[in-house]
């Protein structure tokens, strides 16, 4: 190891972290893995495995309708999740966590009924230029549908949202604003705290997609006094396939619902229904009960580590790789943010990011390239993509010098 | 040497090295070895689909056997699709057209590659077979309209 920083977080002890998670023991190609792609999915410590498999041996039951013991019991579990998660988010109430497929499932919800309930021909919807497709698409979907348009806050070249541009674009025609806290492909962190001021003096609800931010750093919905917020359990240590909104209750209230079925009603005859009480209301059909008890685990894994010391670990770490990073010849960092949080995008000279990822992965060395689900992000830097390593709690010094050799030496048979 | 002698001469090659690495290094310094492509043929027509990397594939018929000149802009696609045409390349439509595939599996390129790159590698071996077949049904129909 190089310069490695004097300070440390006493509070991680990372030897006893990354055995708590066993897919770091694994191999690959007969090198000990060094995972660098936190930022699509993190890896999973052995707590929430064994959460899954307690719920389907001793639990597994449906909730909210059984008489029977295990029933209440399921039903008990996976409610007390939402009440972690509420904790977690400091949301006043846990009728204001509505649990999700993920992210994109959350932003699709948001849009489908916001623009049912909300929006009329002529109206705008605000995103930002780098947006990941989840918090583009389904918005651009909802515009096409009711007739409204969709603006985009324009970025710079070190990938900052230009706050100027957003202030212009703030009319009385725009009605909802959805922009990322934490940026997947640059690792920008957003100035959500004035977009969110500048959007309620004008009365503007605004929905943070926070699916690179809750494992990053702590999130509280009410200091931030945000309107919705998204993100997805298998980026914060839980399974795939769960997810989290948060909306205020007076916002969930007001929206219709989103899909129809069992769980999300009050009384049903063919001539009306009667919709249920949040949080039910937008959680149609059985949910991911199992999803939903493990990614509590997830979550209370976190916050017994802390999320500030998580924060402060992995900022020495993102310091110490664009340091280390910066010093191999010809490579280029692309988003360069003064605010940065768990992900660093780079080219180096004119590899393709396809080339050189691929010969990172042969030395054991898991990173991500291509347009991570930005393709509008690689359009305005004029790129086919990029190389892309992100961090976790697990991740080390160690595996930023073993990346940073296996740049240099791919580099070299790329050259 | 037939197609299916320079499978077995490129098997053998690549016996030799022991790892992965020595592979790709193999593999980049195909790539550099790559009949280029006219400037003029690098034209949407001539884009593989299914490739994540651009490649452009151009096929000209020389005394009744086909010659690929390709590029691609990454250089490991490159020397992929160098071991490609290296196989292919001086044979004639009917040659190609029949001729079976075995050396990416033998290789392991398959399960080797990244799974978008060995898509890409089977779209381009659809192509070269496509071209093949087009000529051959080409030069068919040509003999028969000289019968006629």
């Amino acid at each position: 190891m190089q310069n490695v920083p004097d300070i440390t977080v006493p509070a991680i002890d990372i030897e006893k972290i990354r055995k708590d998670f066993p897919l770091l023991q694994e191999k690959v190609y007969g090198l000990p893995l060094v995972y660098l792609d936190n930022a699509a999915t993190t890896q999973k410590p052995q707590i929430v495995l064994d959460t899954l498999m307690h719920y389907y041996i001793h639990l597994n039951s449906n909730v909210h309708r059984g008489v029977h013991h295990l029933s209440q019991e399921a039903t008990a579990a996976y409610e007390n999740s939402r009440k972690t998660v509420a904790t977690f988010l400091n949301a006043r109430k846990s009728e204001e966590i509505i649990f999700t497929k993920g992210t994109t499932d959350s932003i699709n919800l948001v849009a489908y009924s916001f623009g049912r309930g909300e929006i009329k021909p002529g109206d705008v919807v605000l995103v930002s230029a780098m947006e990941h497709h989840s918090n583009i698409v389904p918005w651009q979907m909802m515009c096409e549908d009711r007739g409204a348009e969709l603006k985009v806050i324009p970025m710079d070249e070190n990938g900052e949202l230009i706050m100027s541009a957003f202030s212009e674009l703030l009319t009385d025609k725009v009605k909802i604003i959805a922009v990322t806290y934490v940026s997947n492909s640059l690792g920008t962190v957003n100035p959500v705290r004035d977009i969110i001021a500048q959007a309620h003096a004008r009365n503007i609800p605004v929905l943070l997609d926070a699916a690179q931010a809750v494992q990053h750093m702590a999130v509280d919905v009410q200091e931030l006094d945000v309107d919705f917020l998204v993100f997805s359990g298998h980026k914060i240590y839980g399974p795939t396939g769960t997810g989290v909104l948060y909306g205020k209750e007076e916002w969930l209230d007001r929206l219709p619902p989103y899909q129809g079925g069992g769980d999300m009603i009050k009384t049903v005859t063919f001539a009306k229904t009667i919709y249920n009480v949040l949080p039910y209301k937008f959680e149609a059909g059985t949910p991911d009960i199992s999803g939903a008890i493990a990614l509590e685990a997830a979550i209370k894994y976190v916050q017994q580590i802390g999320v500030e010391n998580i924060q402060a670990w992995e900022e020495q770490l993102v310091e110490y790789a664009v340091q280390q990073l910066q010093q191999i010849e010809g490579l280029r960092f692309i988003g360069k943010p003064t605010h940065r949080s768990g992900a660093i995008s780079f080219l180096v000279d004119e590899i393709h990011p396809y080339d050189l990822g691929e010969l990172l992965d042969k030395q054991g060395i898991a990173i991500r390239t291509g347009h991570h689900c930005a393709e509008p992000v690689m359009g305005f830097f004029c790129i086919p993509g990029t190389v892309r390593a992100s961090f976790a709690v697990y991740t080390t010094f160690e595996d930023i010098d073993r990346l940073v050799a296996g740049i240099k030496k791919a580099a070299a048979m790329l050259r | 040497m037939t197609i299916k002698e320079k499978q077995d001469e490129l098997i053998s090659d690549f016996s030799f090295m022991e790892n992965w690495m020595d592979k790709y290094e193999h593999i980049i310094q195909l790539g550099k070895e790559l009949p280029l492509i006219d400037e003029k043929y690098k034209t949407p027509d001539h884009l593989i689909k299914g490739c994540q990397s651009q490649v452009w594939l151009h096929t000209d018929m020389q005394d009744g056997k086909l010659i690929f000149t390709a590029d691609s802009d990454a250089v490991i696609t490159k020397g992929l699709v160098s071991l490609m045409i290296t196989v292919f390349s001086g044979h004639t439509p009917k040659e190609i057209a029949e001729s079976e595939i075995y050396f990416i599996d033998a290789i392991g390129l398959s399960s080797h590659l990244s799974p978008t790159r060995s898509n890409g590698l089977l779209s381009m071996l659809k192509q070269v077979k496509l071209y093949a077949v087009a000529y051959e049904a080409k030069s068919q129909s040509q003999k028969n309209g000289k019968e006629l």
